[in-house]
């Protein structure tokens, strides 16, 4: 719990499949307690990037370098970090179990579990829905459910795919005000999203994505008032960026 | 028609008049294939699972061959149980032939493939839709696959129940390998065999109506039970 | 929940089962030839044997072949048939010991009501057949190499007539039990053999009737058969032999001879 998995750091990342190049030549780092938002056009490689660097796919070449030793990769690496998908994915089980099933997957102890549910559903909002069929929630309750989920085990980073993509307004405060608070309280996070606006909301390093490799990364400040990049500065602009 | 009639008014005065032989033939029918379709889920609905997440050589080919043995004989497999436990068979020193356990082994026979087949089909649609969340924590080997069969519950009951229409409607298998011996392997559908052989048409076809009624009232407790909730959970 | 409540059922189930037969030998298997069983002779005196003996009777029954590969197997401890010279060989191989005889009654033909090869109140049956196949009259064997089935054939080479060539035609192979091929004929308005009790004892008869009967080559006689326990060693021969000196005993006889459907005698009593 102390040692965080933190700083990531990857190099070099390249990803093909059958011989297209979807990734390439891609560094990036992560560090504890960073915002991270990766921006960028359509079919850039933003989704593929998260998935190279939360593990679910390995890139072709090129390295991804957690700070933990040997002796606790595979089971801790996968404890540390979690990941949302655009669309929710949720267990047929109630809101409450499925919280305590990902605790469970976290390496949570049967001490800790009750009360890290418990404070997830309360963060959430849905401690008075605990015992509803998940999907029976609406698709503003079940993404509220996957986030809150991801981040009960308190991982070191969180990566989030596209999560507010369909959501409504009020949804989309609330899951913002959820990734704040939980990178106040130290997990460091890497959001993907088509919203600038969320990107000036949330963002405190901006990497903006090009065609599979990183163009442009640094303060988000910096890179609205001040981009460097042609692709970057169109694409704020509004244009269409190919 | 009046046999189709008189089989009517003969099923249902064996209901209402408590025939004692018809309850202990229905009792033997429920308990044999039930217990056939709890050996065959144990071993099918795991078999299943674990080829639906595992990948491996020769994977395409069982596949094939699980859903080519939903349409094994019940003959077939009579027969060659019947070859097994036979005095003379490799297991006959068990002295299992003639009894409702022999009966139990050819519809676990029968039924697994059913259910191994359909579980394949049911748990890898599933893990499609659940792959990355639950790579994403990590879940793998025996915790996937008891996650995967536990949320696909609602459509594994009918899986079981397709598993119990087959062994309680065949005949084939329990005939050879039971003997069909009154008060002991005697079951509805050999019962329904034995007097249709007697020309007791009307009675063969008035337990052949308990029969379905018994296969009703079977899938109207378990949907009962647990599917109308199912439905509502597996939006 | 669901599954694990269905599975230890299941184990349960299956281990009560295993032990029932494991423990208790207090019964016999006799491999039958149907007629025995559905015209319901079995029904009447088997509670009297238990009675006095205690010995439960499990009855499997299927054709006279059938029962002789079974027995041929050891899976039973008697054989209660009726194909003299299949029992006969039965013994002769070693498989059984001690055939007595039980009891007789006789085959018979029938055949729909307007008779088209007019073999009607014959009492040759050999000639009765050769009419049917003169006439190309449809005709239902049972084609399952069952005791009637091997009375059926001795009596077409009495006839001097192979029916094998006409197979599909006019003579229909049903390969099935006695009583599927008696439904078999009635519904297709066809002759065939069979043995008086079963046609007595038959549900479906229609408006069919016996139309050859008396010839002495009909004779049905049953006999009883020890399977041989000195080379299946787990045969009941106690239980066995207490059956067999009771059926072809005064009150098995007695049992045989007072079995009656609809006021007919079925079984002749013939033990020495």
């Amino acid at each position: 719990m102390s040692d965080s998995i933190l700083p990531l750091a990857a190099r070099n990342l390249r990803y093909e499949v059958n011989g297209t190049v979807l990734i390439d030549d891609l560094s990036i780092s992560v560090v504890p307690g960073s915002f991270t938002v990766v921006l960028g056009p359509n079919g850039a490689g933003k989704s593929l990037l998260l998935r190279l660097l939360h593990g679910l796919i390995v890139p072709t070449s090129g390295k991804i370098d957690w700070s933990v030793g040997a002796e606790l990769r595979g089971r801790t690496l996968r404890q540390r970090q979690a990941m949302v998908f655009q669309r929710p994915v949720l267990l047929r089980r109630s809101v409450e179990a499925n919280v305590r099933y990902a605790l469970k997957w976290q390496g949570a102890g049967p001490g800790e579990l009750k009360e890290a549910a418990e404070s997830a559903l309360h963060r959430a909002g849905l401690a008075d829905r605990r015992r509803v069929p998940a999907r029976l929630l609406s698709v503003g309750e079940q993404q509220r459910l996957v986030v809150a989920r991801a981040l009960a085990g308190k991982p070191d980073v969180l990566f989030l795919d596209e999560p507010t993509a369909s959501l409504d307004p009020a949804s989309v405060q609330q899951i913002e005000s959820l990734l704040i608070e939980a990178n106040a309280a130290g997990t460091a996070i890497v959001l993907v999203t088509h919203d600038i606006g969320q990107a000036r909301r949330l963002g405190h390093e901006i990497a903006f994505v090009h065609r599979g490799r990183l163009v442009e990364s640094g303060g988000a400040e910096s890179f609205f008032s001040d981009p460097q990049s042609d692709a970057a500065r169109a694409y704020l602009k509004g244009e269409i960026v190919v | 028609m009046g046999d189709i009639q008189a089989a009517f008014s003969l099923a249902a005065n064996l209901i209402l008049s408590g025939d004692a032989d018809l309850f202990e033939i229905v009792g033997l029918s429920l308990s044999v294939s039930v217990t056939a379709v709890a050996i065959a889920c144990a071993i099918g609905m795991t078999l299943g699972a674990v080829v639906a997440v595992t990948r491996f050589p020769g994977r395409g080919a069982i596949i094939v061959l699980l859903n080519a043995l939903m349409g094994l004989p019940p003959v077939v497999v009579g027969l060659a149980v019947y070859l097994m436990l036979s005095r003379a068979g490799p297991l006959g020193v068990l002295g299992l032939l003639y009894t409702p356990t022999a009966m139990i082994i050819a519809q676990t026979i029968l039924v697994t493939p059913v259910v191994a087949a359909l579980t394949r089909q049911v748990v890898e649609d599933l893990h499609r839709e659940y792959d990355e969340a639950l790579k994403s924590l990590g879940v793998r080997g025996l915790g996937l696959v008891r996650t995967l069969l536990w949320d696909a519950r609602y459509s594994l009951i009918t899986v079981a129940l397709a598993g119990f229409g087959r062994a309680v409607a065949e005949v084939g298998a329990v005939i050879i390998v039971g003997g069909n011996i009154d008060h002991l392997t005697r079951m509805m559908t050999t019962a329904i065999a034995l007097e249709t052989s007697k020309g007791n048409l009307a009675l063969a076809l008035g337990l052949g109506i308990v029969l379905v009624g018994i296969s009703l009232v079977v899938n109207g407790a378990v949907s009962g039970l647990g599917g109308v909730a199912g439905r509502s959970r597996n939006v | 929940m669901f599954r694990r409540w269905l599975h230890l059922v299941g184990l349960g189930l299956l281990v009560s089962c295993s032990a029932a037969t494991a423990a208790d030998r207090g019964f016999i298997i006799v491999q039958s030839t149907t007629s025995t069983q559905n015209s319901g002779l079995f029904d009447a005196i088997l509670p009297k044997f238990r009675e006095k003996t205690g010995i439960e009777v499990r009855v499997v029954a299927v054709g006279t072949g059938q029962a002789l590969k079974n027995g041929r197997n050891g899976d039973g401890d008697v054989l209660l048939v009726h194909a003299r010279a299949a029992e006969d060989r039965f013994v002769a191989d070693g498989f059984g010991i001690e055939r007595q005889d039980v009891m007789y009654n006789d085959f018979v033909i029938i055949g729909p009501p307007d008779d088209p090869a007019g073999i009607t109140g014959g009492r040759d049956a050999p000639a009765a057949l050769a009419g049917i196949a003169g006439a190309e009259a449809p005709f239902v064997s049972r084609g399952d190499n069952s005791g009637t089935h091997i009375k059926e054939r001795a009596l077409w080479r009495a006839a001097g007539i192979d029916p094998s060539g006409s197979s599909g035609a006019w003579y229909r192979e049903a390969g099935s039990g006695m009583g599927a091929t008696l439904n078999t004929a009635v519904g297709m308005g066809a002759y065939t053999l069979t043995d008086r009790a079963t046609w007595i004892g038959f549900g479906n008869r229609r408006d069919f009737k016996v139309l050859v009967e008396g010839d002495k080559r009909l004779f049905n006689p049953y006999g009883v058969i020890l399977v041989n326990p000195t080379r299946h060693p787990h045969v009941n021969a106690v239980g066995g032999r207490a059956f067999i000196s009771w059926l072809t005993g005064s009150e098995g006889q007695a049992a045989i001879a007072a079995y009656t459907v609809s006021d007919i005698q079925l079984f002749y009593p013939s033990s020495k």
